[in-house]
């Protein structure tokens, strides 16, 4: 089988540039055996994340011919032979060097959000109904594909007011927890910034997991934080009940 | 001492993020000391995440007749009574207690018809034992205990490796090492120091594990005078993918034959029954994987070497259901449909059942002050590891790895660190740097695999054993000339040199203890000695290092008290 080739971004924060590199192809090979290949062949300092290559730790995030993906799961045969596949970092984060971007905003939005709190008095049984409900968002491998191409962070970047929708994703995994006794909606509006979200779906598209982002999280959380903020029968009755700031 | 150094002061820390490594923080915490954790990759994506099946523990949620006794006699089985019986037997009694607690932190398992935990069948298992999610058990298991830790607020240096061990006066004191990112040294002080580092299998080509699995813990603690057991152990798990050669290696949960999956050889043979016509597929892992080795090398495997795993005779909905990843795995890396026709799979490298050698109740190794949980530890699983029992491992020893860590540190005095040590360290570590055109890390590697697949893999005799150790001393003299590329700015080439080093020490204790031992146990296969030695069912193997380097002798396993005879006996 001919050869690909890979035009690979190298460089570091203070810019780079970008290099071919030649590769054999051997049935049903990816695009991170390809960067191996690389590593282990050409270039032994060629940066890259991964762990499992198997698709389950969500490590090896990058943008190939402009898509994010998992290099792990994007076959060569895909491509169209003797055309270069581009491979570049995920834009929406700092590099570092290489293909290894700055995800560790990501971990502090994560501290923001209340754990699990279980309602008083449980008895610790439900049904797989429920599981199955949040089981889909429990899927998330953070690889953080969605916070990527979300154009909040992407365009705008405002990480600063803005979660994202990874982030979403785990809220509405703890309120659509058939046992969870907190709300969350207070901080949805007021830290997470749910509001700038206007379900362009996105992340759902990218989603390696194929997590219903946008209608499964994002849409029944606006929902929530709507009923909670906007809906006068309820800010009527918090008014009355005197427990507007709970 | 450099005095540029960082330099981070903690009551425990912890290395290694997988399971056992954050189950031991959290019970760190929970005692009220502080702690560090320190991990090669981000949080969150540790070899754990790629646990699929799920967590041995006798809930006796579908199987009521199930309990630790069972699960304890089950354990020994597996592990061709090489277990250290404490551990099994601590192990069985907490494993329950400890899903349950991940439940109380969150954790979301798949659910029997009344409302409880979900349990499912798997190799050795006499009952319906494993708790699950679907076949993402180690993500849900990894998230939850990320979560809590979080919440507890551990400290966590992410993409940091440790290069070397640090002690004082015969106690371990801290640790050395170098952020992945900037190539920058850091050192870490503590009072007690828990392993939690995984295994060994990137020593071999056709893995299920990932790059992290380099044997550092075990290496570690051998070069600061621990003690390792048993390593002669490595488990193959049975069913890896084979085709196409890019996912070779690939883990194939068991949890498909759990499910009711059936192994069949290219005359369309149910090669099991000859092998194990009791317990068939959900025979143990060694077995199995066993099988389907002889029965490629007898001319019956498939077009790319390996067996047929089919349970397309399940519903399609039922199998996207209860094995939703292999279902996409196979799909969109094979080609295939799993709810149409087979698989093709073949045995993996996957676990290490010897590992640094621990005591049973308080988890510390022979180093005072140094602790070590997991697949870094040995004895739980003795020969062979049932499935399963990973993740309860993980659990349970870690749990008591923190508390005993934490005890240590609060009866400890303040830990002083020798200047010599870090400032040896950091020569050590640089040294690649200071060799110009030597010997590319990733070809020794490569040759490394070599010689671990075609001489220390499912079968071995004395005389591979022999050449391996050859071999092996070649390599090592071929590590002493590598030089590497670049910056030390993330790096990878020189994070290898330094890993394969960890890889060479650790498979040549491998490749020594399975020379010695002369007979068939387990996962141990010697073809010039096939059968169980009664003798050698009384021994393990010790490794340590001495000034000559690596030594090895054997010690009598201590004598299992009555009680525990009696229910070996019951639960024949």
């Amino acid at each position: 089988m001919a050869d690909a080739i890979l035009n690979v971004f190298r460089g570091d924060i203070n810019g780079g540039q970008a290099v071919d590199y030649s590769v054999p192809i051997a049935p049903g090979m990816v695009v991170l055996d390809a960067l191996h290949y690389i590593q282990g062949h050409l270039s032994p300092d060629l940066a890259v994340r991964w762990n499992c290559k198997a698709g389950k730790c969500g490590s090896c995030s990058a943008e190939v011919n402009g898509k994010p993906r998992l290099t792990c799961k994007t076959r060569m045969d895909t491509f169209t032979a003797g055309q270069p596949i581009t491979v570049r970092p995920m834009k929406s984060f700092p590099v570092i060097k290489d293909l290894v971007t700055d995800v560790s905003w990501n971990y502090q939005v994560n501290k923001k959000i209340p754990p699990f709190q279980p309602k008083p008095g449980t008895d610790w049984k439900f049904y797989q109904d429920d599981a199955d409900r949040v089981q889909e968002f429990r899927k998330c491998i953070e690889c953080f594909l969605c916070q990527n191409v979300c154009h909040v962070l992407r365009d705008h970047d405002k990480k600063a007011q803005f979660a994202g929708p990874r982030f979403f994703v785990r809220v509405a995994g703890l309120e659509m927890h058939p046992l969870d006794g907190l709300s969350r909606e207070k901080i949805l509006k007021e830290e997470l910034g749910l509001g700038y979200c206007n379900i362009t779906k996105c992340c759902t598209e990218v989603c390696p997991e194929e997590i219903h982002i946008t209608d499964n999280a994002i849409i029944p959380l606006k929902e929530r934080v709507v009923d909670r903020y906007y809906d006068p029968l309820v800010w009527i009755t918090r008014r009355i009940r005197g427990d507007r700031h709970s | 001492m450099n005095s540029s150094f960082e330099t981070h002061e903690h009551d425990v820390l912890v290395i290694g993020a997988g399971g056992a490594g954050l189950r031991a923080a959290i019970e760190a915490l929970a005692q009220g000391v502080s702690v560090g954790v320190v991990s090669k990759s981000l949080l969150g994506k540790a070899h754990t995440v790629m646990a699929e099946g799920g967590i041995a523990a006798s809930m006796a949620h579908v199987d009521t007749k199930d309990d630790w006794r069972v699960h304890f006699g089950d354990t020994m089985r597996g592990g061709k009574f090489l277990n250290n019986w404490r551990m099994a037997q601590l192990h069985a009694q907490e494993a329950p207690e400890r899903v349950r607690e991940l439940e109380h932190w969150g954790a979301i398992f798949d659910r029997t018809p009344d409302g409880n935990i979900l349990q499912r069948a798997f190799g050795g298992h006499t009952y319906k034992r494993l708790c699950h999610v679907g076949d993402r058990t180690g993500l849900e298991m990894i998230r939850t205990l990320q979560d809590r830790g979080v919440q507890m607020g551990f400290d966590v240096y992410m993409e940091c490796t440790i290069v070397r061990l640090l002690t004082d006066a015969g106690r371990c004191v801290g640790a050395i090492g170098y952020w992945r990112e900037q190539g920058r040294f850091v050192v870490f002080k503590a009072k007690s120091v828990i392993m939690a580092t995984g295994g060994i299998g990137k020593a071999w080509p056709i893995t299920s594990n990932s790059w992290e699995y380099t044997g550092d813990g075990m290496a570690l603690a051998y070069e600061a005078g621990a003690e390792l057991l048993d390593l002669e152990f490595v488990q193959f798990h049975p069913t890896g993918m084979v085709w196409p050669p890019g996912v070779q290696g690939i883990l194939v949960t068991e949890a498909v034959r759990g499910e009711g999956g059936i192994l069949r050889n290219s005359k369309g043979e149910r090669f099991m029954e000859k092998y194990d016509p009791q317990r068939m597929e959900l025979s143990t892992r060694d077995v199995v994987a066993r099988s389907i080795y002889t029965e490629v090398k007898q001319g019956r495997g498939t077009e790319h070497g390996g067996a047929y795993l089919d349970i397309s005779h399940k519903p399609a909905e039922y199998v996207k259901k209860k094995l939703p990843s292999m279902y996409h795995q196979f799909k969109e890396l094979a080609d295939v449909d799993i709810t149409k026709g087979p698989m093709e799979v073949g045995p993996t490298c996957h676990y290490v059942m010897g590992g640094i050698r621990v005591d049973a109740d308080i988890a510390q190794s022979t180093l005072p002050g140094l602790f070590a949980a997991g697949e870094a530890a040995a004895g739980l699983h003795g020969a062979n590891r049932l499935g399963g029992n990973s993740l309860s491992d993980l659990l349970v020893f870690g749990r008591r790895a923190g508390l005993a860590a934490a005890k240590h540190a609060k009866a400890t005095s303040a830990p002083i660190i020798d200047v010599a040590q870090v400032d040896a360290a950091e020569k050590y570590a640089l040294a690649p740097f200071q060799r110009q055109g030597g010997e590319n890390p990733y070809a020794i590697h490569r040759d490394l695999q070599k010689t671990m697949q075609s001489l220390v893999g499912i079968f071995r005799e004395r005389e591979d054993l022999e050449k391996a150790l050859v071999e092996l001393q070649e390599l090592n003299e071929r590590w002493t000339h590598t030089s590497v590329e670049g910056s030390r700015l993330f790096n990878p080439g020189w994070h290898l040199a330094l890993d394969l080093k960890s890889m060479l020490t650790i498979s040549e204790a491998v490749a020594r203890c399975a020379l010695l031992r002369e007979e068939s146990r387990g996962a141990h296969s010697r073809i010039d000695f096939p059968n169980l030695s009664p003798e050698w069912g009384t021994k393990n193997n010790v490794i340590r290092r001495n000034d000559s380097g690596m030594t090895l002798r054997q010690e009598p396993k201590t004598e299992m008290p009555q009680d525990l005879k009696q229910i070996l006996d019951e639960n024949k």
